[in-house]
């Protein structure tokens, strides 16, 4: 807090005649530093968040154009997504998101939670395990979507491979059926992050006064009410955290639909993101694309920024 | 002209005034003590000495020289900081010397500051350990050489001790009591253990809320208190402050104070500490200050004293201490902690008499809380 | 994360031991599915793919699609391997995390030790900038690299050299180093945050300026955080597939961009083994990091997830 403010001069009126010009280089130096990171922020975030907010309301066709046309672009948005018959694609991808984004979620954090309380049993491994559930992580969209592209590849993959062992019945289309090929983006994409989700709760375990556990025991909790009763609910932030990471993962996830569905047979697992990209740069329809990035930015605000506030709030305590 | 002075010194965030007016001057060669509880600005106080945090009003001069505007490494100034701020990636020797090496001064020079130091502070074997390897009192040791070495004009010292366990600290005080006798530095020195504060200064300033409360050499403080925050703050156990009140008794005017467990009222006559000049009307209300070392057993009262009375009173609790004997009861409607020797014989629920050596006493007034 | 106590119970029964090492085995198993397949696939040959079980051991191991993915496999029409787009992505990755990580390390020691009137909301800002999707800043940074392409053009024609306007790998480390900066931001400065400021004033009091108390005092104790902040944005970065997509095209894709165009280069037989052995050489690096560092990797995906 100190030197801080004497840096800034703030409520410190000085003898113009004491401070030489080289003191005052020094004492700007930390603004200097600080000033071209914070103006590429301000004009290539801020600003071309504005920008595309401005082009949403033009008439932007294949290329950019700058007259003002009012709400056309998020009124089409508006209409398609009740336009179930046959199904939009902004329909499609609202619906998808939809699906995907709550089954992503939940399941993400059903899963990292079951396996960081089994971890959390004194396991013999661990230090092995762990390294395996994370290492997804570490790959690419492009790469889980090629790996599983092939895993669920009827012709080719499981299916297959269950036949040759024998079971003849096995059925599993899903990437071929549009109906359900939103499932298998579900599918790769809790394979790749729900061991982070893992570590995530594992860490708050292990964060966990052990006194209070202790306490729960002699009171004459058992396993499942101590996990009931006291861990979990003390895991609440956690929850939040991974919560927020998965939703916003989930709203941005454009890479590993690409790769896995390629938007899937007849554009059936189609996303916002993917919405956007192909209105934007393939469709020539840059005004609605626009509109679609600025909803897809405004859900997220909704999440993250009441997060951020609050977390901020807490720190300057 | 003092050495070091603050006038009129004020600091400001936004709203809240952390230091109110400090008016405080230190000699050549003293050795400052800024005392007082967490909060009171103590801290700050020294900051804005050291320049790391800028003053809203007033002055500060170093050998007459106004250094309001100068920057930390230009006050001639070192500082120990509570956590010692070694830095991590730098060896003893390097963390010594890194003050010399950033005003230029040459390698050999500098080698030679640091070997005499590290002598001065026995801390010769330490001087290729990064920080991470050394004990809390060797950290001590080594954050005072890196300020020695620079020998500058003033010693800051930011609670220096109060990361070391009991023993160490009481080895370090005479520590740095032993280095400011042979080096003869000014220091300021800022703690909130007020028995540092006795044992190491030759002036003490104990602050409350941004304010001093009172200057003086540690017998002035101790024995003769401004006000009830200082009686309370130095001591330990701390001073009994009793009610008591001003009455007549036989033609002369004496204190009346109630009696723990019922009976009569304990009349004391009032201290000489009172001066002649304050008139005590029957009546008024008054608090009575006596230290526990003041309240003792009947044989080990001062004999020096010109006015012991004696109190017949109820001991509630003993507790033994090895070298001293507290035993409490109650008067003034209040607990009264009083010192005895370790071997008094003296147990719970006895009613012994207790003698109170009055010339150790000071009286204040209950509304403005000065002495009287 | 590091070894510290379990909370939970140990004993129990047998049983439930047993069940609770048969889940942790069989999670285990389902996670290291798909790379395992990944890899025997990308050793077996065609014929084998295509007749045989996908998890069976490869018959007759060979190197053969390998070389043919690094060398010579397609794509879109080109087929010279992927080699010429791993390069393309590790010119791109370089750069980007160097030049990210020394910003965010300076922006971290301004707003944790240099304080001044308005610093929340200058990191509010650019911690927000962090979590924006992408979509909403794409099309303008195609125009604005659209500019960029001329001003090259027009440098080219004039002073005989482009000094880099233009050119795509270029334009991606521009575009990581901004869309970087706010995590990289993030994490300095929660590092430093619980850096004792101590050490600062007392370098202040030694005679330090600015700059030296940063190289000096700082940089030398930041070896944690520079390490969670390279792996995180070498992770990132060449992970990283819509900038790519959008801003690069023809010789100049990164890797995982030529990665999706030859799977989905679909021209005759699907080559899984190339395929898998493409995907595999795309994974190598960030795979090595984890392995590596995994435990650096992990704490830089906290960091960037729990802010505090």
């Amino acid at each position: 807090m100190s030197i801080t403010d004497k840096l800034s001069g703030r409520d410190a009126p000085r003898a113009p005649a004491a401070i030489g010009w080289r003191e005052r280089l020094q004492e700007a130096l930390p603004k200097i530093v600080l000033a071209p990171s914070f103006a590429v922020t301000l004009i290539f975030v801020y600003g071309f968040i504005v920008w595309t907010v401005y082009l949403s309301f033009t008439g932007s066709k294949m290329f950019p154009s700058y007259d003002i046309v009012g709400w056309q672009s998020y009124q089409r948005l508006w209409t398609w997504t009740f336009e179930t018959d046959p199904p939009s694609s902004w329909y499609t991808a609202v619906v998808n998101m939809g699906i995907f984004g709550s089954l992503y979620i939940s399941i993400c954090i059903a899963l990292g939670l079951l396996i960081a309380i089994l971890l959390d049993q004194k396991i013999r491994g661990e230090g092995i395990l762990r390294p395996i559930y994370l290492y997804p992580m570490a790959l690419s969209f492009i790469v889980t979507g090629t790996a599983w592209k092939w895993f669920l590849d009827p012709g080719i993959g499981l299916e297959q491979t269950m036949h040759a062992i024998g079971w003849e019945s096995f059925h599993f289309d899903w990437i071929k059926n549009k109906d359900f090929v939103i499932y298998t983006v579900v599918i790769a994409g809790v394979w790749q992050a729900s061991g982070f989700v893992m570590a995530m709760f594992l860490a708050g375990l292990r964060g966990i006064d052990g006194e209070i556990m202790k306490a729960a025991q002699i009171d004459g909790a058992s396993t499942a009410q101590l996990y009931r009763r006291i861990i979990i609910p003390l895991l609440r932030p956690v929850f939040l955290s991974a919560f927020i990471v998965l939703a916003h993962m989930a709203i941005k996830s454009y890479d590993l639909v690409v790769a896995l569905t390629s938007g899937g047979p007849g554009g059936a697992a189609e996303l916002p993101s993917t919405f956007m990209y192909s209105y934007t740069f393939s469709r020539n329809q840059m005004a609605v694309g626009s509109a679609s990035a600025v909803i897809m930015l405004m859900t997220i605000s909704a999440i993250i920024v009441p997060y951020l506030y609050s977390e901020l709030k807490e720190k300057a305590r | 002209m003092a050495f070091l002075e603050m006038i009129g010194l004020k600091k400001r965030y936004g709203n809240v005034e952390i230091l109110k007016g400090i008016d405080l001057t230190l000699d050549k060669g003293g050795f400052l003590v800024l005392v007082g509880p967490s909060g009171c600005g103590k801290s700050t106080l020294l900051n804005t000495i050291a320049g790391l945090e800028t003053i809203t009003d007033g002055e500060i001069r170093i050998d007459g020289e106004r250094v309001n505007d100068l920057h930390p490494s230009k006050r001639d100034i070192a500082m120990v900081f509570q956590s010692y701020a070694l830095y991590p990636n730098m060896t003893v020797a390097q963390n010594i010397a890194f003050g010399l090496e950033m005003r230029g001064v040459a390698k050999p020079e500098r080698d030679k500051a640091v070997d005499g130091v590290a002598k001065m502070l026995q801390i010769g074997h330490l001087l290729d350990r990064k920080p991470s390897q050394l004990s809390g009192g060797q950290r001590q040791r080594v954050a005072m050489g890196r300020a020695l070495t620079r020998n500058p004009r003033v010693f800051l010292f930011d609670e220096p001790l109060s990361n070391l366990d009991a023993k160490l600290r009481v080895d370090m005080r005479t520590e740095i009591k032993r280095l400011h006798q042979a080096t003869g530095a000014t220091i300021v020195y800022v703690t909130h253990d007020q028995i540092e504060a006795m044992t190491l200064a030759t002036k003490i300033a104990v602050l409350k809320d941004g304010e001093v409360q009172q200057v003086g050499t540690p017998h002035e403080i101790y024995n003769r208190p401004a006000n009830l925050f200082v009686a309370d703050f130095m001591g330990s156990p701390a001073m009994n402050l009793l009610k008591a009140q001003v009455a007549a008794d036989a033609g002369r005017t004496v204190l009346r104070l109630a009696r723990g467990h019922g009976g009569a009222d304990i009349l004391l006559p009032v201290p000489p500490s009172v001066g002649a000049g304050s008139a005590l009307s029957a009546g008024q209300d008054l608090i009575l200050g006596i230290r526990p070392e003041a309240i003792t057993d009947k044989d080990s009262a001062d004999k020096h004293s010109t006015a012991i009375e004696f109190v017949d009173a109820y001991v509630e609790v003993v507790e033994p201490a090895g070298s001293d004997t507290f035993v409490v009861t109650q008067a003034g409607g209040k607990e009264v902690i009083a010192r005895m020797r370790s071997d008094a014989d003296v147990r719970a629920g006895q009613t012994i008499p207790f003698a109170f050596n009055l010339d150790k006493a000071v009286v204040f007034d209950p509304a403005t809380g000065r002495r009287i | 994360m590091s070894a510290s106590a379990s909370s939970g119970t140990a004993g129990g029964s047998i049983v439930t031991r047993v069940v609770i090492y048969g889940l942790l085995g069989l999670f285990a198993v389902i996670y290291l599915a798909p790379l395992f397949v990944m890899l025997i696939t990308s050793f077996k040959s065609l014929d084998e793919i295509y007749s045989g079980n996908m998890l069976a051991l490869p018959r007759n191991p060979s190197l053969d699609a390998w070389g043919k993915a690094w060398g010579s496999a397609c794509v879109g029409l080109t087929c010279e391997g992927i080699k010429g787009y791993f390069w393309n992505s590790i010119k791109m990755v370089v750069p980007a995390v160097a030049i990210s990580t020394c910003l965010g390390a300076l922006n971290g020691y301004v707003l944790t030790k240099w304080r001044f009137r308005g610093h929340k909301l200058v990191f509010a800002l650019m911690l927000f900038s962090c979590f924006i999707p992408f979509q909403s800043v794409l099309l303008p940074m195609a125009t604005v690299l659209g500019h960029f392409g001329e001003i090259g053009r027009q440098l080219q024609d004039s002073i005989g050299t482009s000094l880099g306007f233009g050119n795509p790998t270029v334009n991606l480390v521009f575009v990581h180093t901004i869309y970087g900066l706010g995590f990289t931001t993030l994490f300095f400065r929660n590092y430093y945050e619980a850096f004792p400021t101590e050490l600062v004033k007392a370098a202040q009091v030694d005679g330090a300026s600015f700059f030296q108390i940063f190289w000096r005092i700082l940089i030398p104790n930041s070896t944690p955080i520079i390490v969670v902040t390279v792996i995180y944005q070498f992770t990132n970065i060449w992970n990283d597939f819509l900038f790519g997509a959008s801003y690069a095209s023809g010789e100049s894709m990164p890797m995982t961009v030529a990665l999706n165009n030859v799977v989905n280069t679909s021209t005759g037989v699907v080559e899984y083994n190339v395929n898998m052995a493409a995907a595999v050489i795309a994974a190598l690096p960030t795979l090595l990091v984890y392995v590596l560092a995994g435990r650096y990797f992990v704490r830089g995906l906290m960091a960037g997830a729990v802010k505090g």
